[in-house]
């Protein structure tokens, strides 16, 4: 019995100096950037960070939650920089003063997947029509149900149809685009996927995309630098050093040429001279159509 | 049936590439979660001892208290530690959000109800001659309670064993606390959860399997320490 008695604490002791000393590794400046699981499934982010911890001698935590999350978590200060994709909710967080600079980068693309055979009907439909085609068929659509980036944007589609229908057969996972694209694919359901997503998961699933192309489907993505003045601890300093060069042009270059399973997956917007740049100012699915509260 | 042999499959493969990721991981996962359990049987430990030997009012209050505790959702106490951590929060400026020890701390109050309730059920279950014979032979306090918890080590083992399964398998406080972040805060549970997420079946279940060998040594190695299993 001593010898346990005496192990016990011992062994605790040690315990407690390893991980002393594994973790009071070299004062490294430390970045906290907020950022959503499609962007990090992507895999976008282990091309450009790495670069960016080795350039500027800091390292980077990326926490990646849903974009309401992420939002939130620059809301209360816990992180410096905040890189998501839901332009309305993005204009609300600065509306409200929670940011102090905001940046497009790059945009990819939504698109309806569904059964190959496509019971409904809504193969080459513009989204928001297909939406409603699906409802009104009583057919099985997957969503998000999250408040994430996809979810809002399948928000947006609704209301530009004129309204979610409710009908028995619509699926809320509450999870992310993974795990839907699953579900979805075992129900064999139509469901609302960020092409990334779809890319990784075509192996996987035996869903097509039906609609595809529409200026309604396209998926910008912005940063914003957290605004300092709500906690000593925010690092503005870092966080506009890495928004700098996510738009810069040596960057916006690398995120033209980054592939997902043999395609450029992300379309810069930085690029000077690039016609996307321009038109972004008149994105499809704008603001003005939609109550100025955010999410 | 694919699923479980391409499973297997990833598994094998895992060990031969000694995948740095999946290993650094595992050793996170065990040192964080034998820290926290640790500390939990430091202070529960004699807690539950205490509990179970000395009468007070409200004794029953405090037992039930210990017993809720043990049924507590990790993503609710992850919430709690999160609000606590985070920088608006009291305890901001221990930095301890999105960091290894954050996880420790909200394991530890995962694991102490664990400890106490089931030390506290071990020790009032055992025969009253033991307390008998301990006060005849004129034993202190300390040497006493030493007695009771090494008659009741099966309890103890158990309770230890029990707390440490809850806290290597946990996902709430990992991933609120600790954010999942990459050789930072993943634990070997949050990496399955990613690869599940991301589609990665095979690779997840690999974990998985992993994760239950990790269960298997650190529930040998309880069991060879506390000599529970010898016979009394």
């Amino acid at each position: 019995m001593t010898r346990q008695l005496i192990l016990c604490p011992l062994f605790t002791a040690i315990l407690l100096t390893a991980g002393c000393s594994s973790h009071r590794s070299p004062r490294l400046q430390v970045l906290r950037l907020a950022t959503t699981t499609s962007t990090r499934d992507s895999g976008l982010l282990g091309v450009l960070v790495p670069r960016f911890e080795r350039q500027q001698q800091v390292r980077v935590d990326v926490i990646a939650v849903g974009t309401g999350a992420a939002l939130k978590l620059g809301e209360a200060g816990d992180v410096d920089v905040v890189f998501v994709h839901a332009r309305q909710a993005e204009d609300a967080f600065m509306a409200a003063g929670h940011g102090i600079r905001r940046e497009d980068v790059m945009y990819n693309t939504f698109e309806i997947l569904g059964p190959s055979a496509d019971p409904a009907g809504v193969r080459g439909l513009d989204p928001a029509s297909a939406l409603q085609k699906i409802a009104a068929g009583g057919f099985v659509f997957v969503s998000r149900g999250d408040n994430s980036g996809t979810h809002k944007r399948e928000h947006l589609l609704w209301k530009k149809g004129g309204g979610q229908p409710v009908w028995t057969d619509y699926v809320e996972t509450g999870q992310g685009m993974g795990i839907t694209l699953t579900i979805a694919d075992q129900m064999q359901a139509y469901v609302l996927t960020d092409r990334g997503t779809y890319l990784r998961f075509k192996n996987k699933i035996d869903l097509a995309p039906l609609v595809t192309n529409s200026p309604d489907l396209r998926n910008p993505y912005g940063i914003i630098v957290v605004n300092p003045a709500k906690h000593p601890a925010i690092r503005a300093d870092l966080a506009n050093a890495f928004v700098d060069y996510v738009v810069s042009a040596d960057v916006q270059k690398r995120i033209q040429n980054y592939q997902v399973e043999g395609e450029s997956l992300f379309h810069p917007l930085r690029l000077t001279g690039s016609k996307e740049a321009v038109s972004n100012q008149r994105s499809a699915v704008s603001q003005k159509d939609l109550p100025s509260a955010g999410h | 049936m694919q699923l479980i042999w391409d499973s297997l499959s990833a598994a094998i493969q895992l060990v031969m590439t000694r995948d740095q990721a999946v290993f650094a991981a595992a050793a996170r996962s065990i040192w964080i979660s034998t820290t926290a359990v640790a500390l939990a049987t430091l202070i529960g430990l004699p807690l539950g001892v205490v509990l179970a030997r000395t009468r007070f009012r409200g004794n029953r209050l405090v037992v039930l208290a210990f017993r809720v505790g043990m049924a507590l959702p990790t993503v609710f106490v992850g919430m709690v530690c999160y609000a606590m951590f985070s920088r608006r929060g009291p305890l901001g400026p221990l930095d301890l959000l999105y960091s290894p020890w954050g996880i420790v701390i909200g394991e530890l109050v995962l694991a102490i109800p664990i400890i106490v309730g089931i030390s506290h059920g071990a020790v009032k279950a055992l025969d009253p001659r033991v307390a008998e014979t301990a006060w005849t032979l004129g034993a202190g306090p300390v040497r006493r309670w030493a007695t009771y918890v090494s008659e009741a080590r099966v309890g103890v083992m158990l309770a230890i064993l029990t707390a440490f399964a809850r806290c290597v398998t946990e996902l709430g406080i990992a991933m609120i606390v600790g954010g999942n972040i990459l050789h930072r805060t993943r634990t070997l549970a949050t990496a399955t959860a990613l690869e599940t997420s991301k589609g990665e079946f095979a690779r997840g279940m690999a974990m998985g399997s992993l994760l239950l060998i990790v269960a298997l040594v650190v529930t040998s190695l309880i069991g060879w320490v506390s000599q529970a299993d010898e016979r009394a």
